[in-house]
C-alpha cells in the first residue's frame, strides 16, 4: 500500500482543524494508529495522504478534576496505559480503567488512545464499553471558520454504527467527562474472551451502580454491554429492573438478566460467538460484575494494585 | 523529504525519511539497528518493542514522526544504560563467555535459555526492561501481565519467566541464580551439562544477523504477486505498466525461468510461477515478481500489474477430492488428486476385534495449523562475481535445508549445483515450515537477471498465506480391547489434505499412520491413509511430523477405552506400553531404548502426589482416583494423560547421513563444520559440547559453522527429530578421528601406545592410568575410541597443550582438517517388516485442566511430562524444547487454526491466528528418562518433536474427566463445549473455525 505523504504534529487543537480543513478529503486523524494504521497497512481504508497526529497536543492529553464542577475529564489522546496507572482513575473510574487495562499488551495501551478506541466506534471496544456505564459525555471539536467550538454530548451522540462516529469533517473528539462517584457508589468491568484468533471480545460488559446507604438497595445503576447491536450498548430495561431492587438477591439478578438479554441485540458473528452463547454470557458478566461492585461499595476498594 | 530528529541509544541522529516511515524501518533499515526485529506488522508479536522516551511501543507500525525529537532505546543501546560484565563464576558454572558489560536480562535470557531462535529476544528484553525499572521483585502474574503481547514460539515462556526472576534476584542481590533442571545422567566433561547456548550472547545483544539484516550496496527488492483464485488459469498476464515505473527493474513471469520450471521436495510439483502451462492452484501461487529500487516501490509496482485469471472449480474438502468428478490438480499424475495411499497390515483385525469384549471408535478432526515462526522468510540474492565475497551466484536464506535449496535453485535457473552457493544466516524459528522453497529461487533468478543483489522479505500476511502448514485430517479409529486391559485390535482411517503441492505431505502422512496404533503393542492393525491434494494451502513438515494430528485420535481413543473398562488410564497405558522386545504394528522389533514404561510411572507418581498434597485430601472419598474432578467455585479441574512416541530419522528406507568437518588450529581451538540447520533448538551447542568432549578442548574453544553449502559438508535436512542423532554422530565421529590423527602424532613423539594420549581441558599428555593398564595388557581408554580421562595429568614431560599438538600434527604434514560422513543405521521401506526406524523417543504428558462451567472457557494449568531421550546432551536446551512443545501442542489443541473456506484463508493476519501468549503457559514439571541408544551420540536420540505430541490428547482426556465432554475436534470451542455441557451431551464434534450453525 502506498502510506501517507506528509505527517503533521500541531499542538493545538486550532492547528489540527486547520490542517484537517485544507485537505478534507485526503486528511485524516491518527491518535496512537492501533486501529487505523493497521485498517491502512491491511488495505481495509483507502489510502491517505496526510496524517494529522493529535497526540502531541497538551490539551488533548490531560486527566483533571475539575475545580467548579463535579466532573472527572480525561483528553481524547489520553492513552489506556495512562488510564490504567492513573490513581485518580483508579479509584473513581474503576470500570473504565478495568477495560482499559486488558486492552493488547503494554506497548499497544502505550499508544491506543481513549478517544481512538471511542471514534472506531466498534461496538465491543473495552473502553468505550467502560466509559458508556460512566455515562460519560463526550467534547466534540468543531471547526467554524477559523475558530473552534466546543460542545459536550452524551457519548452515544457520537455511535453511527459499527464502526462509524457522527463526526462530521472538521470535527473530533477532544475529551470525556463523567461525575465521580459518591459514598455508596462503585464500578466494575469484565468480558468474556477466547483465546483464538479474534481480537475484540465475544462480550464484555460494565455496570455502576450507586446503593441506597439505607436499604442497600440500588438508586442507580448503569449497565453496558458490547457487541449487543450496531453500537455501543446500554441496557436501558435492564437498569430500570435494577432500581430499588436488593442487588444481592438471587432472583431480583435474574430479572435483570432477563432484562438485559431481552433487550440486547445480540448476534451470531463468525468465528466469534454464537448468539446463543452471547446470551449466556450477558447472564454471566451481570452476575460477576453486580457482586463485585457490591463488594466494592461494602468494602469501599475500588481498585488494589494493577490488575 | 522531512528531517527527523531523534536520539537513539544516547546518539542524536538527523535524518531525511520520508514521511510514511514506521520507527522499526527508520531503526532497522536507515540506521543499521537491526537488534530491533519486525515479526508481524500488526502490533501483534512484540518482537519490534523499543522504548520511547521510557515507553515501550510496537515500533512496526509507530510513525517515525511520532518520535519527532524523542529518545529512543533499543537493545543495542540497552547495557549501555544498566550494564555489567558477568564475573568469571558463570563461565565456570555455565559457559557463559563474555567480557563486555551487559544488562542484567541480558544474561539472564542467556543462562536460563530465554533465547532460543532468538528472533523475539530484543523485544522481550525491551518489555521486560519496563518491568523491572518499576519492581525489584515481580510475580509470576505481574511478569504475564508485562509480557502478555510479547510472543515467543520457541521456549513456551517458562525460561522467560525464570529469566525475568533471576534478573530482577540478580539486581537485587548481585547473585545470578541458575535455572532449575530436572535430575540428568551424571555429566561428561561438557556433554550433559547446562552450557550457555554458543549464540546466546549475539542473540540477547541483537548482534545476531538474520537474513533481513543484512543488505549490499546497490541491492534491489523484490515482492511477489500472488494468485486471487484457489484454482485458475492463468490466460495473460499485463506487466507493461508496472515495468514502465521509474525504479522497476524487472518483472519476472514463468516464461523467464531458464531451467526447471518447477521445484519439490519430494515430487517435482511446484511451478516457480504460476502462469503458461501451470494453473494456480492456491492463493499462494506466485504469478510475478517485480524487483525495484525499494521494498515499497515493489510492492506498489504489484498493483499495477494485472492477471486474467479462468476460474476452475476447487476442490476444497479432502474426502471429496477423490470424486470422480472433481477437479484433478495435476493432470500429469497417474493417480489423479491422490497424492499416496499409506497402508499398515499387522494380523487380522476382524480376528482381533472378534476377541475384544469392548470396541470404541470415533471420528476425530485436527485443524490445519500455522508454524508462526517468529521471523518471515527472506532470501538475499548476489548476483556471481558481485564483489570478491561472492565469486558465486549466493544465497543468503535461514533455512532448514541449503543443500536441497541448493539443489532446487540451480535446477531451475538451468546451473549446475557447484555454480550456487547456500548461506545460512541465523535463523528465526523453522519447525519444519522452512523446508521448501519460499524465496530462494525467485531471488537468485532476479539477481542473475538484473545483475545486483536482491532481497525478498515476505511480510507475515504474505508468510501466511504462502508457506505450507501443518495437515488438517479426519481421523477415524476404531479400536478393541479384552477385559483385562489389552488391546486386540486398531483399525484406522486418516484423509490427510496436502494442499495444492505435495511438500512433504507423503512422508508427514506415512509417519501419521504407521504411528496410529500409539505406542502399544497391538496384534491386528489395518491403517489406511489418504493424502490428497486440494486448492488448499499446501500442508507439509510441522512439528510432530503428522503423528500430532494420530496420537490426538488415539490417545483420545484409548481413555475412552480404558474408561468402557474401568481401568485407570495409566494402568491400561503400561498393559498395553511398547517395551523392549515387542513388535511394532509395521513389524519392527524394539531392541533396545524404550522407556515409555518409565515415562508412564513417573508421571503417574507426580499425579498422585499431587493429588495426596490437596487440602482435605485424605479425607476426601475419591482421592484414590487421581483422575476425579475437583470442583472450585465455577470450576471444575482435573488432569488427563496421554502417551506418545516419535521416530528419530527419517526412516522407511531413506538412507540416513550426515558429513561433518572438524579442523583444529595452531592456537589450539577447532571449528566443527556440517550443513545442518540452527533454527533455534540449539544444534550449535550440541555439537560444541560433543566436539569439546571428544577432542578434550573447552568448550568456548570450539566454534561451530552451519549451513553453508560451500564451507559446510552435507549434514541433511533439519527434520525428523534427526540431527542430534545423525549430525551430532557425523560430529562426533570427525572429532573422534582427529583426536585418533592427533593421538597417532604424539604416540610417536612421547614413544608410548597411543591411547594412553589423553586429551582433556585443552591438554594432551600421557595418561599414567591408561599406560599402567595398557602395560598390564588392557586397552587405554577404557572405552575403545572413549576419550575417558582418568585424572592423573601426566608429568611436564609428556603434557602439551592442544595448540602444541597441533602444531606437532602440523609439523608432520598431517591435514589438521578431517571429514567424516557417518551413515545412520539402515531402515526399511514400510510394508517391508524390519526396521523401520533406527530410534523411537517416548513421552507421557499430563495435564491439569480448569474447565469453566458457566463459559465453557479452559484453562491448562499445569503439565507434568516424562520424555525418554537416550541422553540429555544439553539439559538447558533439552528441556527449552519440552517446554516449547508443550505449548506448541497446547496451541493445537486450544488456540490454533488456520482457517481456509474453499480455498480462501480466512486467517490472514497473525491477529487472527493466535499462537499462544505468556498468559496460557502452565506450571510445569518435566522429567527427564534416559535409556540410552547403542548408535546415537551418548545414547541421544531425537526430541525436538516427541515434547509437542502427546499433550493435545492429554487436555482433550483432562476435559473429558472434568466435565464429561469428550472432544472430538480441535481446537476446542468454548462456545461449543458451554452448550455441550448445558445439554448434558457427552461428545463434541464441533471446533473453533467451523462454519456457524
Ligand atoms: C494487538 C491489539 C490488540 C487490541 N486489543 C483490543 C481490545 O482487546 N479491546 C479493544 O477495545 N481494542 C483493542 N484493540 C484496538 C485498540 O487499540 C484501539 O481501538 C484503540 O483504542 C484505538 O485508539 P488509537 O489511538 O490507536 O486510534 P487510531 O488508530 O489512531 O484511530 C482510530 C480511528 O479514530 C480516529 N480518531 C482517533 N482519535 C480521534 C479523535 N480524537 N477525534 C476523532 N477521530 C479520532 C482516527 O481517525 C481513526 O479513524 C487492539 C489493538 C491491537 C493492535
Ligand atoms: S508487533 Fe511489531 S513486529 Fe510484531
Ligand atoms: S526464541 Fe522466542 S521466538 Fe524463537
Amino acid at each position: 500500500m502506498t502510506r501517507w505523504r506528509s505527517y503533521h504534529t500541531p499542538s493545538t487543537v486550532e492547528e489540527a482543524l486547520a490542517l484537517l480543513a485544507q485537505h478534507p478529503e485526503r486528511a485524516r486523524i491518527v491518535a496512537g494508529g492501533t486501529d487505523l494504521l493497521l485498517d491502512l497497512e491491511l488495505g481495509h481504508e483507502s489510502p491517505v495522504e496526510m496524517l494529522v497526529d493529535i497526540t502531541h497536543i497538551p490539551q488533548l492529553t490531560q486527566i483533571q478534576e475539575d475545580d467548579r464542577e463535579p466532573w472527572i475529564q480525561i483528553g481524547a489522546a489520553v492513552t489506556h496505559g495512562r488510564i490504567e496507572r492513573d490513581p485518580t482513575l483508579r479509584r473513581v473510574a474503576t470500570c473504565l480503567v478495568e477495560a482499559c487495562s486488558v486492552v493488547g499488551g503494554p506497548q499497544v495501551r502505550n499508544v491506543a488512545t481513549l478517544g481512538g478506541n471511542v471514534a472506531h466506534a466498534l461496538p465491543a471496544a473495552d473502553g468505550t464499553v467502560g466509559l458508556l456505564a460512566l455515562d460519560a459525555q463526550v467534547q466534540i471539536a468543531t471547526w467554524r471558520e477559523g475558530q473552534v467550538d466546543y460542545t459536550w454530548h452524551p457519548l452515544p451522540a457520537v455511535f453511527a454504527g459499527p464502526g462509524r462516529n457522527t463526526l462530521q469533517p472538521g470535527q473530533m473528539l477532544t475529551a470525556f467527562r463523567f461525575r465521580p462517584p459518591g459514598p455508596g457508589e462503585a464500578s466494575a468491568f469484565d468480558r468474556i474472551m477466547r483465546p483464538q484468533g479474534v481480537a475484540l471480545p465475544i462480550l464484555g460488559a460494565a455496570v455502576r451502580l450507586g446503593l441506597d446507604p439505607e436499604r442497600g438497595t440500588v438508586a442507580h445503576a448503569t449497565i453496558a454491554l458490547g457487541p449487543a447491536g450496531p453500537v455501543p450498548f446500554r441496557a436501558t430495561a435492564a437498569e430500570q429492573a435494577l432500581r430499588g431492587a436488593d442487588p444481592t438477591d438471587l432472583r431480583a439478578v435474574e430479572q435483570v438478566i432477563q432484562a438485559a438479554q431481552a433487550e440486547a441485540r445480540l448476534r451470531t458473528s463468525r468465528h466469534r460467538a454464537s448468539a446463543a452463547y452471547r446470551h449466556e454470557m450477558v447472564a454471566v458478566l451481570l452476575r460477576r460484575l453486580l457482586r463485585r461492585t457490591v463488594d466494592r461499595i461494602r468494602t469501599a476498594v475500588p481498585l488494589g494494585g494493577p490488575t | 523529504m522531512p528531517t527527523l530528529h531523534l536520539t537513539v541509544n544516547g546518539v542524536s541522529h538527523t535524518l531525511e525519511v520520508p514521511a510514511g516511515r514506521y520507527l522499526a524501518e527508520v531503526l532497522r533499515y536507515d540506521l543499521g539497528l537491526t537488534g530491533t526485529k519486525i515479526g508481524c506488522n500488526e502490533a501483534e508479536c512484540g518482537a519490534c518493542t523499543v522504548l520511547v522516551n521510557g515507553q515501550p511501543v510496537d515500533s512496526c507500525i509507530y510513525p517515525a514522526f511520532k518520535a519527532q525529537n524523542a529518545e529512543v532505546l533499543t537493545i543495542e543501546g540497552l547495557a549501555q544504560v544498566e550494564g555489567v560484565v558477568p564475573d568469571g563464576s558463570l563461565r565456570e558454572r555455565v559457559g557463559l563467555e563474555v567480557d563486555e558489560p551487559l544488562h542484567p536480562l541480558q544474561i539472564a535470557f542467556a543462562v536460563h535459555g530465554a533465547t532460543q531462535c532468538g528472533f523475539c529476544t530484543p523485544g522481550f528484553i525491551m518489555q521486560a526492561k519496563t518491568l523491572l525499572d518499576e519492581n525489584p521483585d515481580p510475580s509470576d502474574e505481574e511478569i504475564k501481565h508485562c509480557l502478555k503481547d510479547t510472543y515467543c514460539r520457541c521456549t513456551g515462556y517458562v525460561s522467560i519467566i525464570s529469566a525475568v526472576k533471576a534478573a530482577a534476584e540478580f539486581k537485587r542481590t548481585g547473585r545470578m541464580p541458575l535455572p532449575a533442571l530436572p535430575p540428568a545422567k551424571e555429566p561428561l566433561q561438557w556433554v550433559g551439562r547446562p552450557l550457555v547456548r554458543p549464540d546466546a550472547v549475539d542473540k540477547v545483544t541483537g548482534r545476531a544477523l538474520y537474513a533481513d539484516d543484512l543488505s549490499f550496496p546497490d541491492m534491489l527488492y523484490g515482492a511477489t504477486l500472488r494468485s486471487e483464485h484457489p484454482h485458475a488459469r492463468i490466460r495473460a498476464i499485463h506487466v507493461q505498466e508496472a515495468l514502465a515505473l521509474p525504479g522497476v527493474h524487472a518483472v519476472l513471469t514463468y516464461r523467464d525461468v531458464p531451467g526447471d520450471p518447477r521445484h519439490g521436495l519430494v515430487e517435482n510439483d511446484w511451478p516457480v510461477f504460476a502462469g503458461g502451462p501451470f494453473p494456480a492452484r492456491y492463493v499462494g501461487d506466485p504469478i510475478a515478481l517485480v524487483v525495484a529500487e525499494s521494498h515499497e516501490l515493489a510492492h506498489q509496482a504489484l498493483e499495477q500489474i494485472r492477471v486474467d485469471y479462468e476460474p476452475l472449480p476447487v476442490v476444497a474438502d479432502p474426502r471429496q477430492a477423490l470424486d470422480p468428478d472433481a477437479a484433478v490438480l495435476h493432470p500429469d499424475r497417474p493417480t489423479g488428486n491422490l497424492l499416496k495411499h499409506i497402508k499398515v497390515r499387522r494380523g487380522q483385525v476382524d480376528q482381533g476385534f472378534a476377541e475384544a469384549d469392548v470396541v470404541v471408535e470415533r471420528t476425530f478432526r485436527t485443524p490445519r495449523t500455522e508454524h508462526a515462526f517468529l521471523e518471515p522468510e527472506c532470501s538475499v540474492a548476489v548476483p556471481a562475481g558481485y564483489d570478491p565475497d561472492h565469486p558465486k551466484l549466493t544465497v543468503y536464506v535461514g533455512s532448514q535445508i541449503p543443500y536441497a535449496d541448493r539443489r532446487q535453485v540451480a535446477k531451475s535457473l538451468g546451473l549446475p549445483d557447484e555454480a550456487v552457493r547456500i548461506r545460512g544466516t541465523v535463523m528465526g524459528g523453522g519447525f519444519g515450515g522452512k523446508e521448501d522453497i519460499a524465496g530462494q529461487i525467485h531471488a537468485a533468478l532476479a539477481a542473475q537477471v538484473t545483475g545486483r543483489p536482491v532481497k525478498i522479505l515476505y511480510s507475515r500476511q504474505e508468510s501466511l498465506r504462502f508457506h505450507p502448514k501443518r495437515h488438517p485430517t479426519y481421523i477415524r479409529v476404531k479400536m478393541g480391547a479384552r477385559k483385562d486391559g489389552t488391546l486386540t485390535a486398531v483399525e484406522a482411517e486418516l484423509w490427510g489434505d496436502s494442499g495444492a503441492y505435495a511438500s512433504l505431505g507423503e512422508k508427514v502422512m506415512t509417519r501419521a499412520t504407521t504411528h496410529a496404533t500409539g505406542p502399544y503393542v497391538v496384534p491386528h492393525a489395518k491403517i489406511d491413509c489418504y493424502a490428497v491434494y486440494t486448492n488448499n494451502p499446501p500442508c507439509g513438515a510441522f512439528r510432530g511430523f503428522g503423528v500430532t494430528q494420530s496420537a490426538f485420535a488415539v490417545e483420545s481413543t484409548v481413555d475412552m477405552l480404558a474408561q468402557a473398562l474401568g481401568l485407570d488410564p495409566i494402568e491400561f497405558r503400561r498393559r498395553n506400553a511398547m517395551r523392549v522386545g515387542v513388535v511394532t504394528a509395521t513389524g519392527q522389533v524394539l531392541r533396545e531404548s524404550v522407556g515409555l514404561v518409565e515415562c508412564l510411572e513417573r508421571v503417574e507418581r507426580r499425579i498422585r502426589a499431587w493429588r495426596a498434597e490437596l487440602p482435605g485430601a485424605a479425607e476426601a472419598e475419591e482421592s484414590g482416583d487421581p483422575w476425579a474432578p475437583i470442583t472450585v467455585g465455577t470450576k471444575r479441574y482435573a488432569w488427563g494423560v496421554a502417551a506418545g512416541y516419535k521416530n528419530t530419522g527419517l526412516g522407511g528406507g531413506a538412507p540416513d547421513k550426515a558429513e561433518a568437518e572438524v579442523e583444529v588450529f595452531p592456537e589450539g581451538t577447532a571449528e566443527i563444520r556440517i550443513s545442518s540447520a540452527e533454527m533455534g533448538q540449539n544444534l550449535v551447542g550440541v555439537l560444541q559440547a560433543i566436539a569439546a568432549e571428544e577432542l578434550g578442548l573447552p568448550a568456548g574453544r570450539v566454534r561451530v559453522r552451519v549451513m553453508d553449502t560451500d564451507l559446510t559438508p552435507d549434514g541433511g535436512p533439519t527434520t525428523a527429530s534427526r540431527q542430534t542423532y545423525v549430525s551430532g554422530n557425523a560430529a562426533r565421529l570427525a572429532a573422534r578421528t582427529m583426536r585418533q590423527r592427533l593421538q597417532a602424532v604424539l604416540s610417536e613423539k612421547f614413544d608410548v601406545h597411543p591411547e594412553v594420549i589423553a586429551f582433556h581441558e585443552g591438554l594432551a599428555y600421557v595418561d599414567e592410568e591408561r599406560l599402567r593398564r595398557v602395560r598390564r595388557g588392557g586397552n587405554g581408554a577404557g572405552d575403545p575410541g572413549g576419550n575417558g580421562h582418568n585424572g592423573a595429568q601426566g608429568t611436564a614431560a609428556r603434557r602439551l597443550t592442544f595448540a602444541q599438538a597441533v602444531q606437532a600434527l602440523l609439523e608432520e604434514g598431517r591435514e589438521p582438517r578431517v571429514r567424516y560422513e557417518y551413515w545412520a543405521p539402515k531402515t526399511q521401506p514400510l510394508g517391508t517388516g524390519g526396521d523401520m526406524h533406527f530410534a523411537f523417543s517416548y513421552a507421557v504428558h499430563a495435564a491439569l485442566v480448569a474447565v469453566d462451567t458457566e463459559t465453557g472457557e479452559v484453562a491448562v494449568e499445569q503439565v507434568v511430562s516424562a520424555h525418554d531421550v537416550g541422553r540429555a546432551i544439553n539439559p538447558l536446551s533439552l528441556v527449552g524444547q519440552i517446554e516449547g512443545g508443550i505449548v506448541m501442542g497446547l496451541g493445537n489443541a486450544l488456540t490454533e487454526h488456520f482457517i481456509v473456506e474453499e480455498g480462501m484463508p480466512w486467517t490472514q493476519r497473525l491477529g487472527q491466528y493466535k499462537m499462544p501468549g505468556i498468559k496460557l503457559t502452565p506450571r510445569m514439571v518435566n522429567e527427564l528418562v534416559e535409556h540410552p541408544t547403542a548408535d546415537g551420540p551418548y545414547g541421544a536420540k531425537g526430541v525436538g518433536e516427541i515434547s509437542s505430541i502427546p499433550i493435545s490428547a492429554a487436555i482433550a482426556n483432562a476435559i473429558a474427566n472434568a466435565v464429561g465432554v469428550r472432544v472430538l475436534a480441535l481446537p476446542v470451542d468454548q462456545d461449543a463445549l458451554l452448550l455441550a455441557m448445558k445439554q448434558g451431551q457427552q461428545e463434541l464434534d464441533r471446533c473453533w473455525g467451523d462454519p456457524p450453525v
